[in-house]
């Protein structure tokens, strides 16, 4: 395993870099944080548009969440790949094509975390906002908003993480990503499958591991500032 | 674009291949089903036991299965574990579906750690008195949780396994990384060799929307039928 280490590091971290595109973890760590930025600000507006009151903006957005959700990634990663060159005309390569897919799909997940935020807060809050006379996309924005994202940090932590997960999907596409450079060496080396994958797994589960006490340290900490919203309860067992 | 032509759809070869991937895919999805309940109930029980290297055990299990990618496990389980097996198995294997065996094996192992998360939450949602008075009336630990915490759980737990039942469903597409003929393969099959993207992914797609909305009709169908009783 130290041997496969020694001699694929920087391969199994940047991929092919200073000779070719940028790869590896690198590029995971990359089209993760950005497929997250970019989708925030569209998964914001489906949020509120999803418990907006006007009928109009918020079924296609219901009918939008739920065909997006209904479908694997892959099928979104897919569609991306085969249609948005035919329909744009311009040959979109594999980061750009994972990338839409991403957004599209994280927008869809973050909506429903945004409205989860807003129906969790009491309903006292947009009730005072309105009856002082603030208008209600301003109450959303000064009152209800600040209160909802904060409740769903750990929420965003736990979206980032899967967004790292979804990531290994452009291996299908052909996108060099980590998984991908893993089976790149996989048949480089050819007799040591199992320490690979097993390296592979490793990284992933460092990556991943880490945010997820992140989020459990963000949860804990709003706890004790009295501002989540997770009721104590007794419990058995 | 061409125009889109649901006669290839309707029948032909075409249409046999994407029958026979999404019959392949329901397959996958209800062998990963049976892999992934009872491991995860195992699992559940495990992090709620008395003992602390039990504890151990099933947190470890959540923690690393959960921070992997589902596409790392396939890959980890049909290139990785076949070559650690006794070659006696190992021939076994490779003479059956060795793609379909390690993709279930795979999808279930991972789905497993997330049930047990549900089951878990479940099982921490009955109030502590029920634990009490049943250990009060004598019983042991395990008829405890048999008869009476895991029944009440069960409202609780049912609907959020169902929602990982759909995750499951949808986990299915990804076993065509390892060469499975599940839908997601077949349909690029039928694109590359029909050159007809559009009938094809509009197949897969509308089947796998269908699916989910049946498994998500049956979480809604529980919830009504039988609702969390106030304790």
């Amino acid at each position: 395993m130290l041997e496969l280490i020694q001699e694929y590091w920087l391969y199994f971290l940047v991929g092919q870099y200073p000779k070719g595109p940028l790869g590896g973890l690198a590029l995971t760590i990359i089209l993760a944080t950005l497929g997250l930025i970019l989708s925030m600000p569209l998964g914001l507006v489906f949020g509120l548009m999803r418990v907006s009151s006007n009928r109009w903006l918020r079924l296609p957005v219901t009918g939008f969440i739920y065909v997006v959700r209904g479908m694997p990634l892959l099928m979104v990663v897919f569609w991306a790949y085969f249609f948005l060159p035919s329909v744009t005309g311009v040959k979109t390569d594999q980061f750009w094509t994972m990338l839409i897919a991403l957004v599209v799909f994280d927008a869809v997940y973050l909506a429903e975390i945004v409205r989860a935020g807003i129906l969790g807060l009491p309903k006292g809050q947009m009730e005072c906002a309105r009856s002082l006379g603030l208008p209600y996309m301003k109450a959303m924005r000064s009152v209800i908003l600040p209160q909802a994202l904060r409740n769903s940090l750990p929420s965003l932590v736990n979206q980032f993480i899967s967004t790292i997960k979804e990531t290994s999907l452009g291996y299908i596409i052909g996108l060099a990503e980590v998984t991908f450079i893993a089976t790149q060496i996989n048949s480089l080396v050819f007799t040591k499958p199992a320490q690979v994958f097993g390296i592979l797994g490793l990284t992933y589960f460092v990556l991943c591991f880490g945010l997820s006490r992140l989020a459990f340290w963000i949860e804990r900490r709003l706890e004790r500032k009295g501002l989540g919203n997770r009721p104590q309860a007794k419990v058995a067992a | 674009m061409t125009s889109f032509d649901p006669q290839m759809l309707l029948s032909g070869q075409y249409h046999d291949m994407l029958v026979a991937g999404l019959k392949m895919s329901l397959q996958y999805l209800f062998w990963a089903f049976w892999i992934a309940l009872p491991l995860g109930l195992v699992i559940a029980l495990f992090r709620l036991s008395p003992y602390k290297p039990l504890r151990w055990i099933g947190a470890t299990y959540v923690e690393v299965i959960r921070s992997i990618p589902l596409l790392a496990h396939m890959l980890f389980w049909y290139f990785g574990v076949p070559e650690m097996l006794p070659v006696s198995i190992k021939e076994m294997l490779y003479e059956g579906p060795v793609e379909s065996i390690c993709a279930v094996v795979a999808l279930g192992v991972y789905t497993a750690a997330y049930m047990a998360e549900d089951i878990r939450s479940g099982i921490r949602a009955v109030p502590g008195v029920q634990m009490e008075a049943a250990r009060a009336l004598g019983l042991g630990y395990m008829k405890t949780m048999c008869l009476v915490i895991l029944p009440q759980a069960f409202r609780l737990t049912v609907p959020p396994l169902i929602s990982q039942t759909l995750n499951m469903w949808k986990g299915t597409s990804i076993a065509t990384v390892i060469g499975a003929a599940e839908m997601m393969y077949q349909a690029g099959q039928v694109e590359s060799q029909s050159f007809r993207s559009f009938e094809a992914f509009a197949f897969a797609s509308a089947s796998y929307l269908v699916v989910s909305l049946i498994i998500t009709g049956i979480a809604v169908w529980f919830q009504h039928r039988y609702p969390v009783r106030t304790m």
